[in-house]
C-alpha cells in the first residue's frame, strides 16, 4: 500500500505546512478580525492534516502516529507543494497564496469525496466545506486589495507575480498518483485545471490584477526538493518535539 | 474603517440577538468578519450585520423620562392579578 501512504502524506503535508504558515500570523494580523479569521483557517487546515496523518500512519502500519509524521521528518521527507511553504510576506502575499491554493483545494476535496477509499472520501467531505469558506475569504480580500488603493493594488500584483510560478505544481501527477487515479482512489489534478482557472481568472478580473504571462513553473515539492524556507519553518514547528521528545501537556 | 453591529440567531424560531461588533470595509467583509469572530463555537445558524451608524439610540441622559414612569405601573405585570382558585393552573 505504499502509493496510498505517499498520496495521503502529500495531502497531509500541504495542509499542515499551510496551516502552520497561517498560524504565524496570530497576534500579528492587520486587524483583530483577520487575526481570528487566519487562525480559524489555520485550525481547519491543521485538523485536515491530523486526520490525514492518522490515516497515513494506519496505512503504513509501522506504528507512526500523526506526531511522528509531523514532527520527526526532515525537510527532504516532506511532500507538500512548494506554494504552501512560501513565507507569509505581507498580507497581500498571504492572501494571494491562500487564493491560489484554495481555488484548487475546493474542487479537489469535492472530487476526492467521491474516492473509492472510504476514509479519504470522509476526510474530503469535511474539508470541502472548510475550503469553500477559505476560497471565499481569500477571494473577497484579493478583490478589495487589487481594486483598492494604488498601494494595495501594487502589493497584490507583486504577490501574484511572485507566487504564480508555484501554481503549476498543483496540477502535476507522477507514477504514484497515476496508479491511484486509475483505481478511482486519487483525483486527477489536471482535470481540475479548467475549474481552477475559471475561479482565479474571475477573481483577478474583478481585482483588476493580471496573471503573469510567463508559463515556466516551479516543481519539486512532491519529490522532496524544497525551497530553503521549509527548513526554517520546520526548525520552528518541530523544535519542541526535537528538544523534548515525547513531550505532552 | 466602519463599525458593524453583529446579530446571531442561534436556533430556528428564536430571534436574532446582538452579540457585539466588528470593523470591516463593507457589508460582505463585515459578514465574513462576524462569522470568524462570533461563530467559532457553533453559536448560530444565521448572521446579520448592520452598520452601527444606522442605529438610533436613546439618550442615557433621558432615562428618567423614558423609563422611570413604568416603574410604578405594577398592574402591567401578570403577577399583579390574583387568579381565582377555581381556574386551576393556567
Amino acid at each position: 500500500m505504499a502509493p496510498l501512504f505517499d498520496y495521503t502524506l502529500r495531502l497531509a503535508d500541504s495542509a499542515l505546512i499551510l496551516g502552520h504558515r497561517l498560524s504565524e500570523w496570530l497576534g500579528h494580523a492587520p486587524l483583530l478580525e483577520e487575526d481570528l479569521a487566519l487562525g480559524n483557517i489555520a485550525l481547519d487546515l491543521i485538523g485536515e492534516a491530523r486526520a490525514l496523518y492518522a490515516y497515513a500512519g494506519t496505512v503504513e502500519g509501522q506504528g507512526r502516529d500523526e506526531d511522528a509524521l509531523a514532527y520527526k521528518r526532515d525537510a527532504g521527507q516532506f511532500r507538500n507543494l512548494l506554494l504552501v511553504e512560501q513565507p507569509n510576506g505581507d498580507f497581500a502575499v498571504t492572501i494571494t497564496r491562500q487564493l491560489l491554493y484554495s481555488a484548487f483545494a475546493h474542487p479537489f476535496w469535492r472530487a476526492l469525496a467521491q474516492s473509492r477509499d472510504a476514509t479519504l472520501a470522509a476526510i474530503a467531505a469535511k474539508a470541502e466545506k472548510e475550503s469553500a469558506y477559505h476560497l471565499r475569504h481569500a477571494g473577497e480580500w484579493l478583490i478589495r486589495l487589487g481594486d483598492g488603493t494604488a498601494e494595495s493594488h501594487g502589493s497584490a500584483q507583486r504577490a501574484l507575480d511572485a507566487l504564480w510560478p508555484y501554481a503549476g505544481e498543483l496540477f502535476e501527477t507522477d507514477a504514484v498518483e497515476a496508479a491511484l487515479i486509475a483505481e478511482g482512489i486519487a483525483v486527477d489534478p489536471a482535470a481540475l485545471r479548467p475549474d481552477w482557472e475559471r475561479t482565479v481568472q474571475a477573481i483577478l478580473a474583478e481585482a483588476t490584477l493580471a496573471a503573469p504571462a510567463g508559463t515556466w513553473m516551479q516543481s519539486g515539492g512532491r519529490s522532496g526538493r524544497h525551497s530553503e524556507h521549509l527548513g526554517h519553518l520546520l526548525a520552528s514547528m518541530q523544535f519542541l518535539q526535537r528538544a523534548y521528545p515525547g513531550a505532552s501537556w | 474603517m466602519p463599525l458593524w453591529e453583529v446579530f446571531i440567531r442561534s436556533r430556528n424560531g428564536l430571534a436574532h440577538k446582538h452579540v457585539g461588533s466588528v470593523h470591516a470595509a463593507d457589508a460582505a467583509m463585515a459578514l465574513q468578519a462576524a462569522r470568524d469572530v462570533y461563530t467559532r463555537r457553533g453559536e448560530g445558524l444565521s448572521l446579520w450585520v448592520v452598520p452601527s451608524s444606522a442605529i438610533t439610540a436613546s439618550d442615557p441622559a433621558e432615562k428618567d423620562m423614558m423609563f422611570e414612569p413604568t416603574a410604578s405601573k405594577i398592574y402591567r405585570h401578570p403577577t399583579f392579578y390574583k387568579v381565582p382558585d377555581d381556574v386551576g393552573n393556567m
